[in-house]
């Protein structure tokens, strides 16, 4: 409608959540909007969207006497140091109707214990990684959909919809990344074409540690998602 | 000077599945555009399909609509006699004028037979070409 939000009005700061979003997602957001992107973090079962990100954007700030936040290693249940990854397990300190005693809310994250340099010294939680449940194990490896997505994000060629197809064949998992090429870095020319391809299946595996087909699909041809994305189809008969 | 030599090829992005090159030929014949000859270069689980058409911005300007991904590339379209050693002809051209081709497809016109050339640097051969005496079509056989 020929509105721009960056120029057209005074939008200037943004609470994000919802979805586990990256740094790159962010820096887009300020540059298309102009909109200062905050972090956002809650679940229905605590109140809501409460905890976010201060003026610094590094990780979001749990009020410490509120939430107890740890974070547990997924297979041991145990907890894992500060700055390691694991689920997130919240204690809500002062709810009273529904207590809520080591909740496990399903993310990913890790928590960091350093005092931020606004000067609060609750302990921040790195941004959301996945869902517990979104988590894919191939060939014994964990694969989080948000790393195929930041990894992606990082390929200018290349958009932001994606799709992940795990299959067997055999005894062995295959996985297979979908992604719209931009209509802007379409060549004539095929072999840029493969090598794009190539390099797009060289970073996913550094990334992730497993090696993924990938398949260049048409711009706005992989399904849109309103609310949270449903990006993997798993085909593996169990 | 050689830029009337540049033929405007379509270059489409594409997926192989079924149905795609029917519609985008439908969406052809309901423009009213005539293909000359196409190719489909084949990826992993795409292809590029190149066209030669003869109103080629109808055709862009409706492929972009229905939200095909599509560009132009440049190309030359070399004159072959429609006969043995019509190629050969035209080939042997090249070769001398040590020009290289990307990829090449041709088609049997109702004058004479052509041949499509995709090479590097479009203007540099066509000079080479010439000056071998080879024939070229002009972008204003293509409007
Ligand atoms: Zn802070």
């Amino acid at each position: 409608m020929g509105v721009s939000i960056k120029n057209d009005t005074k939008l200037r700061v943004g609470l994000l959540g919802g979805e586990p979003w990256s740094t790159k997602m962010r820096d887009r957001i300020r540059d298309w909007l102009g909109v200062k992107g905050i972090n956002c973090y809650g679940s229905s079962e605590m109140y809501g969207p409460m905890f976010t990100e201060c003026s610094e954007q590094d990780g979001i700030h749990v009020w410490g006497d509120i939430a107890y936040a740890e974070v547990l290693d997924q297979e041991t249940g145990e907890r894992v140091a500060p700055g390691e990854r694991g689920e997130l397990v919240l204690t809500m300190l002062q709810k009273e109707a529904l207590p809520m005693i080591r909740y496990r809310v399903g993310d990913i994250t890790e928590i960091n214990t350093e005092p931020c340099p606004c000067g609060r010294t609750h302990p921040r939680i790195r941004r959301i990684f996945g869902r517990v449940d979104d988590m894919l194990i191939i060939r014994g490896i964990n694969v989080f959909p948000s790393q195929v997505e930041h990894t992606l994000m990082s390929i200018p060629e290349v958009g932001d919809h994606f799709e992940i197809v795990v299959d067997r064949k055999g005894a062995l998992d295959t996985m297979l990344v979908r992604v719209e090429l931009k209509k802007e870095a379409f060549t004539d020319n095929i072999i840029q074409l493969m090598e794009l391809r190539e390099r797009i299946a060289y970073r996913l595996r550094g990334a992730l540690n497993i090696g993924a087909a990938v398949e260049l699909v048409e711009p706005d041809t992989l399904q849109r998602f309103e609310g949270k994305a449903k990006r993997v189809v798993d085909r593996r008969e169990i | 000077m050689y830029e009337k030599y540049r033929i405007k090829q379509l270059s489409i992005f594409s997926e192989n599945r079924p149905g795609r090159l029917a519609a985008l030929a439908k969406a052809m014949m309901e423009e009213d555009v005539n293909i000359y000859a196409f190719s489909i270069a084949e990826g992993a689980g795409y292809g590029v399909i190149r066209a030669l058409v003869d109103h080629p911005e109808k055709a862009f300007k409706r492929l972009s609509s229905m939200g095909v991904t599509v560009r132009y590339t440049d190309v030359l379209a070399v004159e072959m006699e429609d006969r043995p050693g019509g190629l050969y002809g035209a080939v042997g051209a090249l070769a001398e004028a040590g020009i290289n081709i990307e990829y090449s497809y041709a088609y049997s016109g109702k004058r004479c037979a052509v041949l499509i050339l995709r090479v590097e640097d479009p203007d540099a051969a066509a000079e080479r070409l010439l000056e071998k005496g080879a024939r070229l079509l002009e972008i204003s056989q293509f409007t």
